[in-house]
């Protein structure tokens, strides 16, 4: 009986040491995807966190995490080792993250471009990437001689949806004989498949190529074929300086800053984010002169406009590939049509895989 | 789809280019599996080969350098492996799975310095006959030094195996290790340079990919490739022709899935996208039925661990 009380008190005074020492050791963990030398989407949010790690708060972070179970194991672990708030940085951690969430109550955690807070420490968070799309689009249906835009995609999410609808109704708008093939993947990041997706494109008559995986390999072989080509997540273009014409630039450093300040100052709510061109979570790289300068002036004044909310990507009428009315005219998609868009809008080709 | 004629010559040539790694990688573990021993570290093999071959155009701006580099630093890999099976009697299985991890951190860490540098353009043979001769160019002309090389290796694989006397050795001490070291062969040594030659192909493998193909160092590159050519010596039946053919319909449903996608079949694409492998076991199932050539072909002692009694 007395031994047992020894017992729990020791544990007791271990656990109490531990939470105050964790307490002053206040730590942010981030979960990647994929490496963070990919030089696309986990590069961006590895930059989010050195931003993080320079404003003085002690981060790690675990690569190369695959969906799934190990995804559930991995979030745990740094929920158990005393990290206090978590980012989770891929869709497909969605419902890992909640899972995790529930039986760590005190600790914060941060899902990027999803959309399920079952538990109040549990917030969402993305960027308006199809914002940049629309610029794409309009560049490249300015810019397309065979009208055929080729579009290498990921998974059939409704992010990855949503970016090809808002570049291909952007692109319809200034050349309405405008194409979009599209091929799957199944891959974030598989540089060797990338490049076979986008030279699969380019023999198929596609004359521009844009992505949204997260390698380099597709602007690559967009420059060996001398066509046009867009970067994705990061500035790419030293990858293809002749071939790139822009890239949309995701930058979640001063989110993240601002969520990992406000958890360790006790200021932190669940909320759910979604910034786009005017808060400067979406950017775009220097545009390419070799589209001409009034083309460039296009973009940057499209670019102005997006920010502004004088244009918005999703603008009415929009039609699906049956000819079924979407948005009215006049009138813009809701967000909530946005983050469950799962069907093409008229002018894609092929069906969205199940 | 555009079907004229020199559309499928552009198609076919981009079929070769894709199976490259594969016939590579595949050809070398197979000369390593008909000596008995069963390496599983390709994966992390061609990954090395891939990082060093990249980090010695970077430093040397050299390509002749670096594509020895990476054949010598997949037979420095290799090394490690022959040591721990073959001196120290490990388990293949385990210590090739170690490799391929091992492999990967360890490319990884090495490239950290090497990420986000544009590779340089390889030099291509006979590109004007590419251009000027209609569907032979693309398949015959135009292509890298080492797709020539990939496509002779399987054929002087075979020569190798079953004409010449050293072949004859290798297949010797694959089957029965214990009469072949009665015969007053050194067993250990053959599995030595079996081993070697096998981390040497699967280095320059590596090297197609990052000076090649996708020029350029990124993280985990090789992105499965490795346990694709681990798989084809096996379901070729460890013939050197068959891993060819294996190699080509697997680059080539692969490269076909995408082009039907972009011609937009109505087929569901997660079936396009596990149609490579399905093709590709069921083609190699087919060709190789006759159970008493597989017998000919199968090196009895895969996999067994040897040590001479004293």
């Amino acid at each position: 009986m007395y031994k047992n009380f020894l017992r729990y008190l020791i544990s007791a005074i271990f656990l109490i040491t531990f939470s105050i020492s964790a307490k002053a050791d206040f730590k942010v963990g981030f979960v990647y995807i994929g490496p963070t030398g990919d030089h696309g989407w986990t590069y961006q949010h590895d930059e989010g966190r050195k931003a993080v790690e320079a404003a003085g708060i002690k981060t790690t972070y675990v690569e190369s995490v695959k969906y799934g179970a190990d995804a559930e194991r991995v979030i745990r672990q740094l929920a158990q080792s005393g990290h206090d708030l978590i980012f989770t940085t891929s869709f497909g951690y969605m419902d890992a993250t909640n899972k995790v969430a529930k039986d760590f109550p005190n600790v914060k955690f941060e899902h990027a471009t999803g959309y399920k807070r079952e538990h109040s420490n549990v917030s969402t968070y993305s960027a308006r990437f199809y914002q940049g799309r629309t610029i794409l689009g309009h560049i490249a249906g300015k810019l397309t001689k065979t009208n055929t835009i080729g579009y290498i995609a990921s998974f059939p999410i409704p992010e990855v949806i949503r970016g090809i609808n808002a570049m291909t109704l952007a692109a319809q708008k200034v050349n309405p004989n405008i194409k979009t093939k599209i091929v799957w993947v199944f891959s974030w990041y598989d540089p060797g498949k990338e490049a076979e997706a986008a030279q699969a494109l380019i023999d198929q008559g596609a004359d521009i190529i844009m992505q949204h995986t997260d390698s380099t390999a597709p602007v690559q072989t967009a420059e060996k074929a001398g066509i046009w080509s867009f970067g994705q997540a990061s500035d790419m273009q030293r990858f293809a300086p002749k071939s790139i014409l822009t890239s949309i630039i995701d930058d979640w450093a001063p989110y993240y800053v601002e969520r990992a300040i406000a958890a360790r100052d006790g200021t932190w709510s669940q909320q759910d984010t979604w910034h786009g061109l005017k808060e400067g979570m979406v950017a775009m790289s220097p545009y390419n002169k070799g589209m001409g300068a009034d083309l460039v002036k296009e973009a940057e004044q499209l670019q102005k406009d997006l920010a502004s909310g004088k244009i918005h990507s999703f603008t009415g009428p929009i039609y699906d590939q049956k000819g079924n009315i979407l948005v009215a005219e006049g009138k813009v998609a809701d967000d909530g049509m946005l983050l469950g868009m799962n069907v093409y809008v008229k002018g894609v080709e092929g069906d969205i895989p199940k | 789809m555009s079907l004229d004629i020199s559309f499928i010559g552009v198609l076919i040539g981009s079929i070769m280019a894709s199976s490259v790694p594969l016939i590579l990688a595949a050809s070398g573990e197979l000369i390593t599996e008909r000596s008995g021993v069963l390496n599983l570290g390709v994966e992390g093999m061609m990954i090395i080969g891939a990082i060093s071959g990249f980090a010695l155009m970077v430093i040397t701006d050299n390509l002749f350098i670096a594509i020895i580099g990476s054949m010598l630093s997949g037979v420095i890999i290799s090394l490690i492996f022959g040591f721990l099976t073959q001196s120290l009697l490990t388990n293949h299985v385990a210590t090739g799975l170690a490799l391929t991890i091992f492999g990967i951190g360890l490319s990884a860490m090495l490239g950290k310095n090497f990420v986000g540098i544009p590779g340089k353009d390889f030099p291509i043979l006979f590109s004007s006959l590419r251009e000027s001769i209609p569907f032979f160019g693309p398949i015959l002309f135009g292509h890298s030094i080492v797709l020539y090389f990939a496509f002779a290796l399987p054929f002087l694989t075979n020569y190798f195996l079953k004409k010449t006397k050293l072949g004859l050795v290798v297949r010797a001490v694959g089957d029965s290790p214990v009469s072949a070291s009665n015969q007053g062969i050194n067993v250990i040594l053959v599995r030595y340079c079996c081993i070697l030659y096998g981390g040497g192909m699967c280095g320059l493998a590596g090297a197609y990919l990052s000076l090649i193909y996708t020029p350029q160092w990124i993280e985990n590159m090789t992105a499965g490739r490795g346990w694709i050519a681990l798989a084809l010596v096996v379901f070729a039946t460890w013939s050197p022709i068959k891993v060819l053919i294996g190699a080509i319909i697997f680059g080539g449903i692969s490269i076909l899935q995408l082009h039907m996608q972009a011609v937009g079949f109505r087929i569901p694409v997660q079936f396009l996208i596990a149609l490579p492998y399905l093709m590709t076991i069921i083609v190699l199932v087919v060709i190789s039925r006759d159970s008493r050539k597989i017998k000919l072909n199968t090196p009895t002692s895969l996999g067994r661990i040897f040590y001479k009694e004293k």
